[in-house]
C-alpha cells in the first residue's frame, strides 16, 4: 500500500483528522447493517467543503475510490469502503449555517444531527418534519443520502420533500450547486436525484432544507390490540375513512417486551398483542375531533383500551420507546437484522401473517415494528452473526420476505436504501433497461465510478438474473 | 493488515467479549458521548470502543497502543448507558479494559507510574493525605505554589488551576462518630465520608450530617472507612480497588448489621456510584452495603423534608454528576430538593446532564480533552449567568470552580446539601 495518498490528506486536513491505523479502520468496517463488512483504507474527517474538494482531487487523482459518511447508522451497507476505499467522515461538518424564520428554510452542513436541527429551530416555532427512529445520532447529510423517512413520513413525506437545494462536489471535484431555496426548480430536478442517491452522485457539503411550522395541537394515542393483524386493520379504517393521522406505528408484543426492558421504557402494556401508536396534530379543535375518531375506529377493529398521552412528557416517551426499538432488540442477541420494505396498505394483514410463517419456518425470532400508515414494514431478525447456520437462515428469510412483498406490489425498501445489502434484489423490481437509464444518469456525475463504488446497482459478479444461484448475500462479509 | 494472535491476548479479555455482544450497533449513544461530540470520530464513540473491545477479545486486532489510547480518552461519564437501548454496561466493559491495558504494560509512563503511586499510597492512604494537604496548605498560603509555577512545565499550571484553595483547619478535623436526632426521630443513617472529601470538601460533609441530623436521623460515621477506589479502577487498577472496596464493607458491616440503619448516605456522586455497584466487584458479600447506598439528595427527597425552610433568593444552575444521574439514575431528586427552597429559581442550561470534564483524575490525564469539553460546558453555563452552581461530586466541584473562575462568572459553586443547609439553617 503507498503512503502517498494518506499523506497527502494529512496535509489537507490536518494529521490528527485522518485515521489508518488498522485498529481505527476495523471500528469503520461496519454501519448499522454489521453482517456486511468491508475495511476502508482510510478514514478522512474534512472541517469544510474547501477541504471535501481538496480530499475529493487527491482520492481521484491515486484512481482510489471514496465515500461519504455520516453517523454510520445506516441499515444497508451504505457507507461501507468497498475496494480499498477511503471513508470521507462527515461528523465535524456539524454546523448550523443559517435559519430563515421567514422563508422556513435552514441551511446545513451535512453532519449536523437530524435531531439538533429541530431543537434549534423549536424557538422558531419551527420543526424538521422527517424523523427517522435514528434521529438522536443519524445526519441530515446521510438522510439526503438514503432519502430517509420515519414515523412521520406519512402526513410530512420523505426528506426528498423537505430538500430544497444542495451543494455537491461531483466526483472530478467540482463544487456545484443544485436546486433553489425558493423550492422552484429551472431544469432538471438534480435536487430530486441526489437525494436517495446513496452517496453514488458526489459529497453533499450543504443542504437547504425546508423547515416546517409546530402544529398547535399534538395528541397521541396507543390503540391496545390483542393482535397485529387487528391493529392493521384499525389503520386500513382510519385511512379510508379520510383520516390523515401524522402517524400510524404499529409494535409487536415482541418488540414492547424488549423495550419495556430498556431505559426507554414508557410503560407500554406488555400483555397486548400489538400497541398501535397513532398521533394527529393540527389546530386544536380539529385534533379534537380526530382524536375521537381515532378512538372509534380502534375500538371498532377490536381494540381492549385506547389510551391518550396525558402530557407531553408521556407523548416524549412513547417516541422515545418506538425510536429505541431497534436498539432494544439487542437484548435478545447480539444482532439484529432491521428489513425495510412496502406493501400496498390494504395487504398489510395478510403480508405480516406471510412473514411471521417465513420467520417461524425458518425457526428465527422475528419481530415487528413499522410504519403502518405507510405500509413500510421492519420485520427484525434478532440472531448471532458467529452462527454461520444461523446467519443462513437469516439470509435465506429475509430474500423471501422480500420476494413476498414484490409479488403483493411493493418494492423492497421504503427508507433503508440499497447500499449493499439489496444490490442483487434490484433486479426484482426493475428491468433491464430500468437498470440502464439509472445507470447512465450515475454516469453522467461519476464516468469513472469511483464515488462510492459497489452500492446500488446489481453487481456483475452477485447478478440474480444472470446466475439464479447467486444470492449476493452469500458473498458475506463483502470487500 | 496486522492481526494478533487470540492467544496472544490477557486471559481477562475473554470476559469481555460477552459484555460486548450487548450492542447491536444502533448507534443511539453516539451524540451522548462528549469525546465523539469533539473528535466526530467513531472510534472515539461509545460503539466504536466497544466495537475496538470486541476486536481485541476476538483477536481480530491486537491490544496495543490504539486500544490503550482510546480506553484512556474515554471520559468513562457513561452518559452512553443511559442512552443505550440494549444495556450495555460500558462502565464495567470500560473498567476490565483499562485493567487489560495496565496489565498488558501500556500503562508505563512517568506519569502513568505517578498517577499510581499518588493512587496507592496517598489518597487512600488517610493520614499521609492529611499531612499532605496540611503541607498544601502553608505551601498556598506562603504562595510557594506561585513561585513554583514559574519553574515547573505549563502542564502544572492547568494542575493548579483545578486545586481548590485547602479549606481553613477547623472544616478539616474529623467529623464526631455520630449525631444526635433532633426534633421527632425519623431513623438513623451510615455517612460515607471519602477520602477527599474530608480534607478538600470538610464543609460539605458537616452540612450533609446536620441536616440529616436536623431533619431527625441519627447519623453515625463509622470508623475505619476510607476510599471507595473508583479513581483506582478508572485508572486499571482494579485489583487494589477491590480491596480498598473489601475494607469498606468491614468498615461498615456493624453499623448495616441487624438492620440498624435505613441508609448509607453518600454525598460524593462517583463514591455513591462504586458503592451501589459493589457486588459486581465482590459478589454478593458486597449486596447489604450497596443495597443500602442512598446519595444524600436521593434519600432526603425520598423521606421528605421537614421545614421550615427559608428563603434564599438565588439563581442555581443545577449540573448533573455523571455518576449520579448516569451511573446511579438519579436526576430529579436534587432538582426537587433544590426547588423546594422559597426563592431559589433553577435555571435551566444546555445539556445539564453531559460531563464537565472532570471524570476523576482525567483533567490531569486528559488535559486538552478535558479542557475542551469544560468550555462547552461553561458556555451552556455562562448563557444563563447563575448565582450558583449546584453540583453533587468533588471531582466536579472542582473542576467547575475552576471553569467558573477562569470565565469571571462569579458564580459560588457549592453541593446542593450546603445550599438545602444554608436555607435549614436560618
Amino acid at each position: 500500500m503507498a503512503p502517498a495518498l494518506e499523506d497527502e490528506l494529512r496535509q489537507v486536513v490536518g494529521s490528527s483528522h485522518v485515521l489508518s491505523r488498522p485498529e481505527e479502520l476495523l471500528v469503520y468496517e461496519a454501519d448499522g447493517l454489521t453482517h456486511h463488512s468491508a475495511t476502508p483504507r482510510a478514514v478522512v474527517l474534512p472541517a469544510d467543503k474547501t477541504e471535501v474538494v481538496q480530499i475529493v482531487k487527491r482520492c481521484r487523482a491515486h484512481g482510489v475510490p471514496f465515500v461519504p459518511r455520516g453517523a454510520g447508522t445506516g441499515l444497508s451497507g451504505g457507507a461501507l469502503a468497498l475496494d480499498g476505499g477511503v471513508v470521507i467522515e462527515c461528523a465535524r461538518m456539524n454546523r448550523i449555517l443559517r435559519i430563515d424564520p421567514e422563508d422556513r428554510i435552514a441551511v446545513v452542513q451535512p453532519g449536523v444531527v437530524n435531531a439538533d436541527l429541530s431543537k434549534r429551530v423549536a424557538p422558531h416555532g419551527l420543526f424538521y418534519a422527517p424523523d427517522p427512529s435514528s434521529q438522536q445520532a443519524c445526519t441530515l447529510g446521510g438522510n439526503v443520502a438514503e432519502n430517509s423517512g420515519g414515523p412521520h413520513t406519512l402526513k410530512y413525506g420523505t426528506t426528498t420533500n423537505h430538500v430544497l437545494a444542495l451543494e455537491l462536489v461531483l466526483p472530478d471535484g467540482k463544487l456545484v450547486q443544485l436546486g433553489s431555496a425558493t423550492g422552484m426548480t429551472v431544469g432538471y430536478d438534480l435536487v430530486g436525484a441526489v437525494v436517495g442517491s446513496e452517496g453514488t452522485l458526489g459529497v453533499v457539503t450543504e443542504a437547504t432544507m425546508r423547515l416546517s411550522p409546530i402544529p398547535e395541537r399534538v395528541e397521541t394515542l396507543l390503540g391496545i390490540f390483542g393482535e397485529v393483524v387487528s391493529a392493521c386493520r384499525a389503520v386500513g379504517r382510519m385511512i379510508r375513512s379520510g383520516l390523515v393521522p401524522a402517524a400510524l406505528e404499529i409494535v409487536d408484543r415482541r418488540t414492547i417486551e424488549a423495550v419495556e426492558a430498556s431505559v426507554y421504557a414508557a410503560g407500554l402494556p406488555t400483555d397486548a398483542g400489538a400497541v398501535l401508536i397513532v398521533e394527529v396534530d393540527g389546530p386544536a379543535p380539529a385534533v379534537a375531533r380526530q382524536v375521537e375518531r381515532v378512538r372509534e375506529h380502534c375500538v371498532a377493529e377490536g381494540a381492549d383500551q385506547v389510551q391518550v398521552a396525558r402530557d407531553e412528557a408521556e407523548r416524549q416517551r412513547f417516541w422515545r420507546a418506538r425510536k429505541g426499538a431497534f436498539g432494544a432488540m439487542g437484548r435478545l442477541a447480539p444482532d439484529l437484522y432491521v428489513h425495510d420494505a412496502v406493501v400496498p396498505r390494504r395487504k398489510l394483514p395478510e403480508i405480516l401473517e406471510s412473514i411471521c410463517e417465513i420467520g417461524d419456518r425458518h425457526g428465527l425470532r422475528l419481530s415487528n415494528v413499522f410504519h403502518a400508515g405507510d405500509g413500510n414494514l421492519h420485520p427484525n431478525i434478532s440472531f448471532d452473526r458467529r452462527d454461520a447456520d444461523e446467519m443462513a437462515r437469516v439470509l435465506a428469510a429475509g430474500e423471501e420476505i422480500l420476494r413476498t412483498c414484490v409479488e403483493a406490489g411493493g418494492v423492497i425498501s421504503g427508507e433503508h436504501g440499497i447500499g449493499t445489502e439489496k444490490r442483487d434484489f434490484m433486479g426484482l423490481l426493475y428491468s433491464e433497461a430500468d437498470l440502464e437509464a439509472m445507470k447512465k444518469l450515475r454516469a453522467a456525475f461519476d464516468p469513472t465510478l469511483v464515488c462510492n463504488p459497489g452500492k446500488l446497482f446489481p453487481t456483475t459478479r452477485f447478478c440474480v438474473e444472470a446466475n439464479p444461484k447467486a444470492r449476493g448475500y452469500d458473498q458475506v462479509p463483502l470487500g | 493488515m496486522a492481526m494478533s494472535d487470540a492467544q496472544g491476548s490477557p486471559p481477562q479479555l475473554a470476559e469481555l467479549e460477552l459484555g460486548t455482544l450487548d450492542c447491536v450497533h444502533c448507534g443511539l449513544c453516539l451524540s451522548h458521548c462528549p469525546t465523539y461530540r469533539v473528535t466526530g470520530r467513531e472510534t472515539s464513540s461509545p460503539r466504536g470502543r466497544v466495537y475496538l473491545m470486541r476486536g481485541v477479545a476476538e483477536g481480530r486486532i491486537p491490544l496495543g497502543a490504539a486500544v490503550a489510547e482510546e480506553a484512556s480518552l474515554c471520559l468513562g461519564c457513561r452518559a452512553c448507558e443511559t442512552a443505550c437501548p440494549s444495556g450495555v454496561q460500558f462502565g464495567s466493559l470500560l473498567e476490565q479494559t483499562r485493567a487489560a491495558v495496565s496489565d498488558a504494560g501500556l500503562r508505563s509512563g512517568l506519569a502513568a507510574r505517578l498517577e499510581r503511586l499518588a493512587l496507592r499510597q496517598l489518597v487512600p492512604r488517610g493520614l499521609r493525605l492529611h499531612v499532605f494537604v496540611a503541607a498544601l496548605a502553608w505551601v498556598q498560603r506562603l504562595r510557594l505554589d506561585r513561585l513554583a509555577l514559574l519553574l515547573l512545565p505549563p502542564r502544572f499550571r492547568e494542575i493548579h488551576a483545578l486545586l481548590p484553595p485547602v479549606p481553613p483547619v477547623s472544616q478539616r478535623r474529623p467529623l464526631p462518630r455520630s449525631f444526635p436526632a433532633r426534633g421527632e426521630p425519623r431513623g438513623r443513617v451510615a455517612l460515607f465520608e471519602g477520602c477527599l472529601m474530608p480534607e478538600l470538601f470538610g464543609a460539605v460533609n458537616r452540612a450533609t450530617a446536620e441536616v440529616l441530623s436536623q431533619q431527625g436521623f441519627e447519623v453515625v460515621v463509622p470508623a475505619g472507612q476510607g476510599c471507595c477506589g473508583a479513581l483506582q479502577a478508572h485508572s486499571g487498577d482494579l485489583e487494589f480497588a477491590k480491596g480498598l472496596a473489601r475494607s469498606n464493607v468491614a468498615a461498615l458491616a456493624p453499623a448495616i448489621e441487624g438492620d440498624a440503619i435505613d441508609a448509607v448516605v453518600v454525598n460524593s456522586a462517583g463514591c455513591g456510584a462504586v458503592l451501589r455497584e459493589l457486588d459486581h466487584w465482590l459478589g454478593d458479600e458486597a449486596l447489604p452495603l450497596a443495597g443500602r447506598v442512598r446519595d444524600v439528595c436521593e434519600f432526603l427527597d425520598e423521606v421528605g423534608l421537614r421545614g421550615p425552610l427559608e428563603p434564599l433568593p438565588l439563581r442555581v444552575a443545577y449540573d448533573d454528576p455523571c455518576h449520579l444521574v448516569h451511573a446511579q439514575g438519579v436526576q430529579e431528586a436534587p432538582r426537587r430538593l433544590l426547588e423546594a427552597i422559597p426563592g431559589l429559581e433553577i435555571v435551566s442550561h444546555e445539556d445539564p446532564s453531559a460531563c464537565c470534564g472532570a471524570a476523576g483524575t482525567y483533567n490531569l490525564t486528559q488535559p486538552e480533552m478535558s479542557r475542551a469539553v469544560l468550555t462547552a460546558k461553561m458556555d451552556a453555563l455562562a448563557s444563563v449567568a447563575p448565582d450558583v452552581i449546584a453540583s453533587g461530586n468533588p471531582g466536579c466541584l472542582m473542576q467547575l470552580r475552576a471553569g467558573a473562575a477562569e470565565r469571571g462568572l462569579g458564580a459560588r459553586v457549592l453541593h446542593p446539601i450546603q445550599l438545602l443547609a444554608q436555607s435549614l439553617a436560618r
